[in-house]
């Protein structure tokens, strides 16, 4: 440790309004070292790197660059001393391509008109780094929400920088874009790059960081070595001990009626034939890779999106084809993948986001029950403890974990009982993790059932009865749930459903 | 620990004065106080009963208006065609009294109808059809003036008595006050109070995700445009109420006035922001800089000049002093 730090956080707070989300928080950045930042959703760990990344700025401390003080009035003002930010809610362009994004901002240019083919060499090479194989000329806003993130990372990377920011990298990604994206971390490193690190999975801690520096409701904790043990690590963090990882409890005694039964299911050209059925008090996994169709699935089954063939039955009731409302009045809660962009009206208050769906259902004559709306979500809002100033606080300013929080409090104040969770711990920190899954325990120990499509294969194998396993469209394979392996789910994931079903035909035809 | 946090955070939000707080959401207001002020010092007809009651008058047509556009605004969407809807909807109304000879008071509810006809034909054009609601809007503008001139072949035809009554007094006070009063009670009722006017924010905020959770997204945009229109027509009986016979080229050019107002008053062209109480406060600051132009004397040709640099500078400060809030 005798280089200097490349940045100092130097005893930093910050207000947003009359709240103190910062309380005088030193962090300081070294060249060749993953600077880790833990702590709860909403412990500030965002707001700081917003201030390494010049979108914030802090009202006491300093912020010191090379020794020297700064100020980092916006973000180009950091990228111009050479630190690049992946922020945890993407910063892409939808309707732009690949390129575009990648070079947001400096296109390169020549006769002052732009570049183009320079442009998509540039984000290839980039995208080539994480090993990324997509078309540069795709429009960003038809990528899953994994490839987006991937883009964003391949981003900051085009900007060669001595510093990268990482808030959740990993949060939407598989074990293999981990572990791509791993492998360029470590290159950085070798490199003299220094980077400071977020994630809610404890055990990429230990994989590839240095230091840790722990806050807790914006104060700091401590700074501990990245090979702690994982157990002190959380006690550190939430202040005190999480017995148990994955509390699968199966409470329900009732009748095991099927209350999702899917037949046939098939979309243009996403999924195949999709046939499965959920019982009263289960929870079905769905596990598979990236674009398997999971995610497909469950928006066929919520009636987001049209399919072609197939039914959903709900309580032995058919659905009609994409109609949300049918699905929502026949009990189907569906928390999206993307919360952001499908899950939440960012500049509403928390009070609303809960209460869309239910804002018909409790209305008289067409006036809204406003105070009986305010006590069931504050009441929803307390038990998922959500964090936030009061209810009225747009859900845009809450923590990334607690805006995940406020789609769920959606459905259980809506009474849901056939719950479709995508990614539904994504973003989430340990102590809310366990919250949520005590949630789900608690719903299908009312009789509810619960499909959850997760990539955090842990979890899965953890949290499900029963696993569904996906790949390309096809469902390749169950497994029952206690003592399946992660060997036995990949397997299955890389099966070429397709290629079987034709080999088989073949085969048919040759006899 | 998250019991602690939220046990105090309220708290220290009480910490910040109310009236501060009035002052920092109110921004249009204090805008208008301060106006006010300095026309009452500059000139003694400002805070005159006559003069305030011709302002009272004069606003009641734009702010009408506004509230039907406030919806459409809140839900993300934009309405050219709300002049040229007013003026269809009063031609027609004074054709069914004047023309058909139909009774006076199915002249009143025909002229609302056929507003509110109109703004649904766009509203289905902008949810089913997927037009963009500038253009929807905007054929409609054309579409709606060109049909008052057929109906009128291009003059003005005599309106209903129960339409001139709105135009009136009620006893001292002038019916269009009135009529502005009950408009604004309404609108701001169906934003605040009902389901559909919360719809109407979650579709502004984020379409999909208001999609997502039920919310009937299609049916939603068909009632904004069509309160639109059938504010417009309102606004439309007010102002031929007002002149005893509907002209074919009344409320020209209102639409600008109307959307200055509702911008003026918070709202954002993004959709999901929006206030019946701030769009009455922008309608009344254009029009009080008018009136005080007028009682200063200053040409009509610098007073657009004013009203343009006052619709700037009013957005202006306050997508700043937002930027700077709390959130
Ligand atoms: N712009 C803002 N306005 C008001 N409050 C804010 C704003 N940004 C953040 N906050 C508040 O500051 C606190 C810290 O938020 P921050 O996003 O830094 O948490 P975090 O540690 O990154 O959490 P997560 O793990 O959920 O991403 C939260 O309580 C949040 O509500
Ligand atoms: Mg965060």
């Amino acid at each position: 440790m005798t280089d200097n730090p490349i940045l100092t956080l130097d005893n930093v707070t910050k207000s947003f309004g009359p709240v103190t989300v910062i309380k005088g928080v030193t962090v300081n950045v070294y060249p060749g070292k993953v600077q880790v930042l833990l702590g709860e959703n909403g412990a500030g760990k965002s707001t700081l790197i917003k201030m390494m990344a010049g979108v914030h700025q802090p009202d006491g401390g300093r912020i010191l660059v090379d020794g020297e003080k700064v100020r980092l009035a916006d973000t180009n003002a950091s990228e111009a001393l050479g630190i690049a930010t992946i922020h945890q809610e993407l910063n892409l362009v939808g309707s732009m391509t690949v390129a575009e994004n990648i070079c947001m901002g400096r296109f390169p240019r020549r006769f002052g008109l732009v570049d183009r083919r320079t442009m998509r060499n540039t984000a290839k090479a980039a995208l080539d780094r994480i090993g990324l194989h997509i078309d540069v000329d795709h429009k960003v806003g038809e990528l899953g929400i994994a490839r987006q993130q991937l883009v964003e990372i391949a981003k900051a990377l085009s900007l060669e920088a001595r510093m990268l920011i990482l808030d959740e990298p990993t949060a939407a990604l598989t074990k293999r874009e981990i572990t791509a994206l791993f492998a360029v971390v470590e290159d950085l490193r070798s490199r003299g790059v220094g980077m400071v690190f977020i994630s809610h999975h404890l055990d990429e801690i230990a994989a590839i960081g240095n230091s840790v520096s722990v806050l807790r409701d914006g104060e700091f904790v401590a700074e501990v070595p990245a090979d702690t043990s994982e157990d002190e690590l959380v006690r550190l963090m939430v202040g005190r001990s999480i017995e148990q990882q994955f509390p699968r409890r199966r409470d329900y005694d009732g009748p095991a009626d099927t209350l999702l039964e899917v037949n046939g299911l098939s979309t243009k050209g996403l999924i195949n034939d999709v046939s499965f059925s959920v019982k009263a008090g289960e929870i079905v996994g769905l596990a598979g890779l990236m674009g398997a169709g999971r995610t497909e699935v469950l928006r066929a089954i919520a009636g987001v999106d049209p399919y072609v063939n197939g039914t959903v039955h709900v309580r032995g009731k058919e659905l009609p084809k994409s109609s949300i409302g049918a699905a929502i009045r026949a009990g189907v809660g569906h928390v999206p993948e993307d919360r952001k962009a499908h899950g939440l009206v960012l500049g509403a208050p928390v009070n609303e986001n809960i209460g869309y769906a239910t804002l018909a259902a409790t209305a008289k004559s067409g006036l809204v029950d406003r105070r009986g709306q305010r006590k069931r979500a504050q009441d929803v809002a307390d038990k998922l403890r959500i964090r936030m100033q009061n209810l009225d606080q747009p859900v845009g300013s809450l923590s990334g974990g607690n805006q995940q929080k406020t789609v769920f409090a959606r459905w259980i104040v809506t009474n849901s009982s056939v719950l479709l969770l995508d990614e539904p711990t994504r973003g989430v920190d340990v102590g809310a993790k366990v919250e949520i899954y005590e949630l789900m325990n608690a719903i299908t120990a009312a009789g509810g059932a619960v499909v959850m499509v997760s990539s955090e294969l842990p979890e899965v194998l953890g949290m499900s009865d029963r696993i569904l396993v996906m790949s390309g469209g096809h469902i390749s394979g169950e497994l029952a749930g206690g003592d399946v392996t992660q060997d036995a789910v990949m397997m299955l994931a890389v099966r070429d459903v397709q290629r079987d079903l034709e080999d088989k035909l073949m085969e048919d035809g040759h006899e | 620990m998250n019991k602690v946090a939220t046990a105090t955070a309220p708290k220290k939000a009480a910490g910040v004065s109310p009236v501060r707080k009035f002052l920092a959401d109110n921004g249009a207001l204090v805008g208008l106080f301060v106006l006010g002020l300095a026309l009452f010092i500059a000139t003694p007809d400002f805070l005159t009963g006559p003069n305030l009651l011709n302002i009272g008058i004069q606003a009641s047509v734009i702010a009408v208006l506004a509230f039907g556009l406030t919806f459409v605004i809140v839900a993300a969407g934009i309405d050219l065609s709300v002049g040229s809807v007013a003026a269809l909807s009063a031609m027609g109304s004074a054709w069914i009294f004047s023309q058909a000879s139909l009774p006076g008071w199915l002249a009143v509810v025909g002229g609302l109808l056929i507003g509110t006809l109109s703004g649904a034909v766009s509203g289905f054009a902008v949810a089913y059809g997927r037009l963009p609601s500038f253009i929807a809007t905007l054929a409609m503008l054309s579409v709606a003036r060109g049909l008052t001139l057929v109906i009128s072949d291009g003059r003005p035809i005599p309106t209903a008595p129960e339409v001139s009554f709105l135009g009136g007094d009620l006893g001292v006070l002038p019916m269009p006050i009135v009529v502005l009063v009950i408009a604004g009670t309404v609108a701001a009722l169906i934003l605040n109070f009902t389901v559909m006017g919360r719809y109407m924010y979650a579709v502004g905020g984020n379409t999909e995700a208001a999609r997502l959770s039920g919310v009937p997204v299609r049916r939603v945009l068909v009632t904004v445009f069509a309160l639109s229109g059938l504010f417009a027509a309102l606004a439309g009986l007010l102002l031929s109420g007002r002149l005893d016979s509907a002209q074919p080229q009344a409320a020209a050019g209102y639409e600008l006035d109307a959307i200055a107002a509702v911008v003026i008053g918070g709202a954002s062209l993004a959709g999901g922001v929006g206030r019946i109480s701030g769009t009455l406060v922008g309608a009344l600051v254009l029009v009080v800089i008018r009136n005080g132009l007028n009682l200063l004397n200053v040409s009509s040709f610098w007073q657009q000049v004013v009203i343009g640099v006052v619709i700037a500078v009013a957005v202006g400060i306050d997508s700043l002093r937002r930027k700077n809030a709390p959130h």
